[in-house]
């Protein structure tokens, strides 16, 4: 299997359909596949073992997947954010690396890498103009690495997670219907190149032929202009970007998004109050709530439009709730809660998510996470309802151990974001010397007012919870740590108490 | 045949990948499937000629057999004579 077959695939049924839009340029389905075969006899006449974009959105990135597919040399991402001694340490590990983007950032963090180097216009110069030479296809047998991309790494160094082939195809083939986007549609793409949701959404917007609408960075401006311009249907958002652009429009600015039809997301947690505003500024639009990691080739659970809605209509507290859920595992996956000795656990009880199927790579460059039967253990914590809605509550490596007594931080979080005062609240562990850890929170101030005194913190808590949970340390921030993703940063939180 | 496998027809423009592979033969417009595609096409058999789309899934009855049509072409597909069916897809909402 290759996932070259996806552009393949579409090129072969309609080559002069327009595909992709980027800057103004529009790139047909052929065209995109000419490029991608020129970018492999590129990338194979180097010689080099990786191929890796350091760069934000555009055409280089899908010609680069593909190309890279075709030449059978693993795609390598890079987040062109991380600092210069990080991203170092990354080109060391993939030199020799054909690498395509900030090329005097690159030549500078690595000069003795060996590396071939490509300004963006330069590599899509050369991927049009160079001839593919090499026998075509029969490159469908082997299952080698398609993507590799690295971990955030926020304990240790990053780690390579390995998506091959079968991962990646299986995902698509499995979820998306060939060609089953009408001509209109288009799917607005803002997430970096460099996440698995950007790789995910070039890939599945290929396989569906839904045209692809590329951001290049994400600003929310930008994004209503573009969305209107272009008629977007479909876009994916992390939840930081979905509360940038309603900040946008309460403030007044009118685009015509009347296209609009879907808006997943995904990446990090949502906020109940946002999902519920954004309910009722689309009314027209379908939500759907996507959960998956990069080891699992993105995807694994969903909360599609009718369980939004309903759950949103609902006076039934249980069916309401699903609102905060991930919803259901998608057909080709299985998801299990277990125990800390690896025991399944029944409904309702919290515990690790393990999850498998045929896209769960589960798989890095130093070791395999799968056990024996290829579950993978995703380190996050969750529980199911008795429908098999599946509820996120936090990293398991994120709860709090307070005298041999495990406290999730999702719980305490969730009574601190009941207090009408607060607008964002995050619970984690601080060190002590009589019970090893105990609980510290930091909680943001709704605009307007004032920030609840600790007593009355305290007392919340115990009244709501086991006196284990009440907090010892407390600050009150003007905003909580999150990357550019929306990933709460805890261990800028811990900081805050061992300072 | 195993899954990831490429059949080429020997009748007509048809390719299909292996998505779940077992021990058989699959034939397109009634002629039996190779890997590498002969030089000369032979004939196609008129009474499987209904052809293959792009993009579509064909089972067998038994679910044992799964093929995904890549390249459409005018043969239609069969196993031991009996036809193969285009799987239902069932829908999902885009997620990414």
């Amino acid at each position: 299997m290759n996932l070259s077959l996806l552009l393949q695939m579409a090129a072969e049924a309609a080559p002069e359909r327009i595909g992709l839009v980027c800057d103004g340029r529009r790139w047909t389905y052929g065209a995109l596949l000419t490029a991608a075969r020129g970018a492999a006899a590129s990338i194979a006449a180097s010689g080099c073992g990786h191929v890796a974009l350091l760069d934000e959105s555009s055409e280089a990135a899908p010609i680069a997947l593909f190309g890279a597919a075709l030449a059978g040399v693993p795609y390598v991402p890079l987040n062109y954010r991380l600092a210069d001694l990080d991203l170092a340490a990354l080109l060391e590990r993939i030199a020799p690396a054909y690498l395509i983007g900030d090329a005097d950032r690159i030549g500078r963090l690595s000069p003795e890498g060996g590396h071939r180097i490509w300004r963006r216009e330069e590599f899509v110069s050369e991927a049009q103009a160079r001839p593919d030479t090499r026998a075509a296809e029969d490159t469908d047998a082997a299952d080698g690495i398609a993507v590799q991309l690295f971990t955030s790494g926020t304990t240790a160094a990053p780690k390579a997670a390995l998506l091959r082939h079968g991962n990646l195809l299986s995902y698509i083939l499995g979820t998306v219907e060939f060609g089953s986007a009408e001509e209109r549609e288009a799917a607005l793409v803002s997430v970096p190149p460099y996440h698995i949701a950007g790789i995910s959404a070039l890939l599945s917007s290929i396989y569906s032929m839904r045209r692809i609408v590329l951001l290049t960075a994400f600003d929310p401006d930008a994004w209503l202009t573009l969305a209107a311009a272009e008629r977007a249907t479909h876009a994916f958002l992390v939840p930081t970007m979905l509360g940038r652009i309603i900040a946008r429009l309460d403030a007044g600015a009118p685009p015509d998004l009347a296209a609009l039809q879907a808006i997943a997301y995904g990446g990090g947690r949502m906020p109940a109050e946002l999902i519920e505003r954004a309910l009722a500024l689309f009314p027209a639009t379908g939500f759907t709530n996507a959960y998956g990691l990069t080891e699992t080739s993105s995807t694994v659970a969903l909360l599609g439009p009718e369980d939004h809605r309903a759950a949103y209509a609902s006076a039934d507290p249980a069916i309401r709730a699903r609102l905060g859920s991930v919803g259901r595992p998608l057909p080709t996956v299985q998801i299990e809660i277990r125990d800390e000795e690896g025991k399944p656990l029944p409904a309702g009880e919290r515990g690790e998510i393990y999850v498998r199927g045929e896209q769960v790579c589960g798989e890095y460059r130093e070791r395999s996470a799968l056990d024996p039967q290829g579950w993978f253990p995703t380190r996050d914590a969750g529980w199911l309802d008795a429908e098999g809605f599946l509820f996120l509550a936090g990293r398991a490596d994120d709860v709090i151990v307070r005298g041999g007594e495990n406290i999730s931080p999702g719980e305490i979080e969730d009574v601190l974001m009941s207090h009408p005062a607060i607008a964002d609240a995050a619970a984690v562990a601080v060190p002590s010397t009589e019970w090893g850890e105990t609980v510290g929170i930091a909680v943001v101030a709704r605009p307007g007012s004032a920030a609840p005194s600790e007593d009355e913190l305290r007392a919340l808590i115990r009244n709501r919870l086991r006196s284990s949970r009440v907090p010892e340390r407390i600050a009150v921030l003007d905003a909580l740590p999150y990357n550019e993703m929306g990933k709460l940063l805890r261990r800028e939180i811990r900081k805050i108490f061992t300072r | 045949m195993k899954a990831g496998t490429r059949l080429k027809s020997i009748v007509c423009d048809t390719e299909v990948m292996v998505i779940r592979g077992a021990d058989v033969v699959v034939e397109c417009g009634g002629a039996p499937m190779a890997e590498i595609r002969p030089p000369a096409r032979e004939a196609i058999d008129p009474a499987r000629a209904s052809g293959t789309l792009i993009g579509k899934r064909y089972v067998d009855a038994a679910g044992t057999v799964e093929l995904l049509c890549v390249k459409p072409g005018q043969g239609s597909l069969s196993i031991g004579g009996v036809a193969l069916q285009v799987k239902e897809a069932k829908p999902l909402p885009a997620s990414d």
